[in-house]
């Protein structure tokens, strides 16, 4: 898999620095404007296909036809379905063992970065046939059915998003002091389970909304495991699309697009948010 | 941790908060890595065989981790530049501040377009109709009568430049944001030029980071595999699409051998992710 990253624990305001030389402005709006034109043109140039579907004019036919497709809202609800499950599984997963980690078992630590790390290492085309051999024998029939598959398929989504969800509710745990909110709650006689909701979950609203978001973001258009998975889902659909239609991939890109900008600029507005407060 | 009550200190409970995570991991990551290992040393038969890894020396297997290997070197050091680069012209550069707060913004969802939609956008683009192919021809140039191909080395080196670039760009930045201002007046005030801080006071410091990021941006394009599928649609001599080729595919039907890549390619993984994160550490000595 690609490694992604969410701009929001790095967009972090820069440190005042003296106005550098007249000759280094000009070199930065060089690089800046010809870095923006490589990554602008595509852009435009899909959007621009995107409203050619008729004949002379500019419309939004391409977009009309795309979502017309019987096939695009079932594989895309699909993958939402999935996204918000592997979401979900993933945050019930890392945020005990987080706050465990930082609490109780700090010698833990290493262990758990390093296993939360392993979807770097064990690339998604490599994870997928792993999963398929281990699953699809006796006696774990776990990729026979089509719901089946699908079950493996969420847990591996999940288990994708570790890096992420991982650093993202550990940076949070770091910005408060565990140790003392959890003192506090247990001396008011709070359990384990009523401190993990109701204090530390507020707490590390921030961080869980973007490790849910990036997660999203991710999983959303996913083509690798679904694919040799025979899931029917966004990724392997849009892949489809892209080799059998010509207007439509072009939509569909856009709106791909719209919907990563959308998931990236609400962690951005929610850490800017939190720092003002 | 005072005199608060705390959960139950003893054998399983102690466990209790961690155990979904291994228990979790080892279902999903773990067991099918190692079993994958396993069968890596399984021949077409059945029982126990090199044979494998012995293919792996093979024009094909070799023709495919070499284009991996030459893409991902490409990228890493081209997206490694041109991302410091950037990162440099938003944070010390002196452009104005939105900009630097759009170029993170744009990053994160660049470094996330992966896959479908970013093979898409540039078919749209570089493609044999794409529209600035079109613009080439308008001015004269045939790009693909002179040779050029989107689905070539060359092609996918300027796809995967999209999510390497931003890649860069975001780990990097940190890093700039923690060169201390008063390394940069003590040199200059000892007489320093602008070239003599960056040589001597700047580069080394950085150098770990910018080294460990191109690593890391190296395995980025290493596993890559969607992009490179969507594109080519499968159909392209590369590490990643060869496992599915092996593994899966009609035509060159050997999982043994797509195994033994596979393997090949997390230990190529595992050393970046580990060179990494040892320079990481280092760098941290001082920007941290």
């Amino acid at each position: 898999m690609t490694i992604s990253t969410a701009p929001a624990p790095l967009a972090a305001e820069a440190p005042v620095t003296a106005a550098p030389p007249r000759g280094n402005r000009l070199g930065s709006w060089l690089i800046f404007v010809m870095v923006a034109l490589y990554f602008l043109v595509p852009l435009a140039a899909t959007f621009y296909w995107s409203l050619r579907a008729e004949k002379g004019v500019l419309s939004f036919e391409a977009y009309r036809r795309l979502f017309a497709d019987t096939n695009f809202l079932p594989a895309f609800t699909e993958s939402i379905v999935n996204a918000v499950i592997a979401i979900f599984l993933s945050l019930l997963i890392i945020v005990p063992t987080a706050y465990w980690v930082t609490l109780r078992l700090p010698w833990l630590r290493p262990v758990v970065e390093f296993i939360s790390l392993l979807p770097f290492v064990v690339p998604a085309v490599v994870l997928v046939f792993a999963l398929i051999r281990l699953y699809s024998r006796p006696p774990l029939l776990l990729t026979a059915t089509y719901g089946s598959s699908r079950v493996v398929l969420v847990c591996a989504y999940a288990a994708l998003s570790f890096p992420y969800m991982f650093r993202s509710v550990d940076n949070g745990l770091r910005a408060m002091d565990v140790r003392s909110l959890t003192e506090a709650a247990q001396g008011l006689g709070a359990n384990w389970a009523t401190i993990l909701v109701e204090v530390i979950f507020p707490n590390l609203r921030v961080a869980l909304l973007s490790g849910a978001l990036l997660t999203f973001a991710i999983v959303i258009g996913e083509l690798t495991i679904a694919l040799f998975m025979a899931q029917h889902t966004l990724g392997p659909y849009m892949a489809n699309l892209t080799r059998a239609k010509v207007y439509e991939p072009s939509a569909m890109a856009v709106v791909a697009f719209a919907i990563t900008w959308a998931a990236m600029g609400m962690i951005a507005y929610i850490s800017r948010e939190r720092k003002g407060t | 941790m005072g005199g608060a009550k705390r959960p139950p200190q003893s054998g399983l409970g102690q466990w209790f908060g961690v155990l979904p995570f291994f228990v979790f991991s080892g279902l999903f990551l773990i067991a099918p890595t190692l079993v994958l290992a396993y069968r890596s040393f399984e021949s077409l038969e059945g029982g126990l065989t090199l044979t494998n890894y012995r293919e792996l020396t093979t024009e094909l297997v070799l023709g495919a981790y070499g284009m991996s290997i030459r893409i991902s070197l490409t990228t890493a050091l081209l997206g490694g530049l041109i991302g410091f680069f950037l990162a440099w012209a938003v944070s010390l550069g002196g452009l104005p501040r939105p900009f630097r707060s759009i170029t993170t913004t744009f990053s994160g969802v660049a470094s996330n377009f992966a896959g479908v939609p970013l093979a898409a956008a540039f078919i749209f683009t570089l493609g044999r109709v794409g529209l600035v192919t079109a613009l080439f021809k308008l001015l004269g140039l045939d790009l693909y009568a002179e040779g050029f191909s989107l689905y070539s080395y060359l092609g996918l080196t300027l796809v995967y430049l999209y999510f390497q670039i931003p890649l860069m760009v975001l780990v990097i930045l940190p890093a700039l944001d923690g060169l201390k201002r008063d390394w940069r007046e003590a040199a200059e005030n000892l007489g320093a030029t602008p070239g003599q801080y960056w040589r001597h006071v700047a580069l080394p410091v950085l150098l770990p980071s910018i080294l460990g990021t191109m690593i890391l941006l190296f395995g980025n394009s290493f596993g890559a595999h969607a992009t490179a599928y969507a594109l080519t649609g499968g159909m392209f001599n590369l590490a990643t699409l060869l496992i599915g080729q092996q593994i899966s595919g009609d035509v060159l039907h050997n999982p043994g051998l797509g195994y033994a890549v596979a393997m090949g390619m997390v230990i190529i993984m595992g050393l970046s992710i580990l060179i990494y994160s040892i320079l990481q550490r280092r760098s941290e000595r001082w920007l941290g």
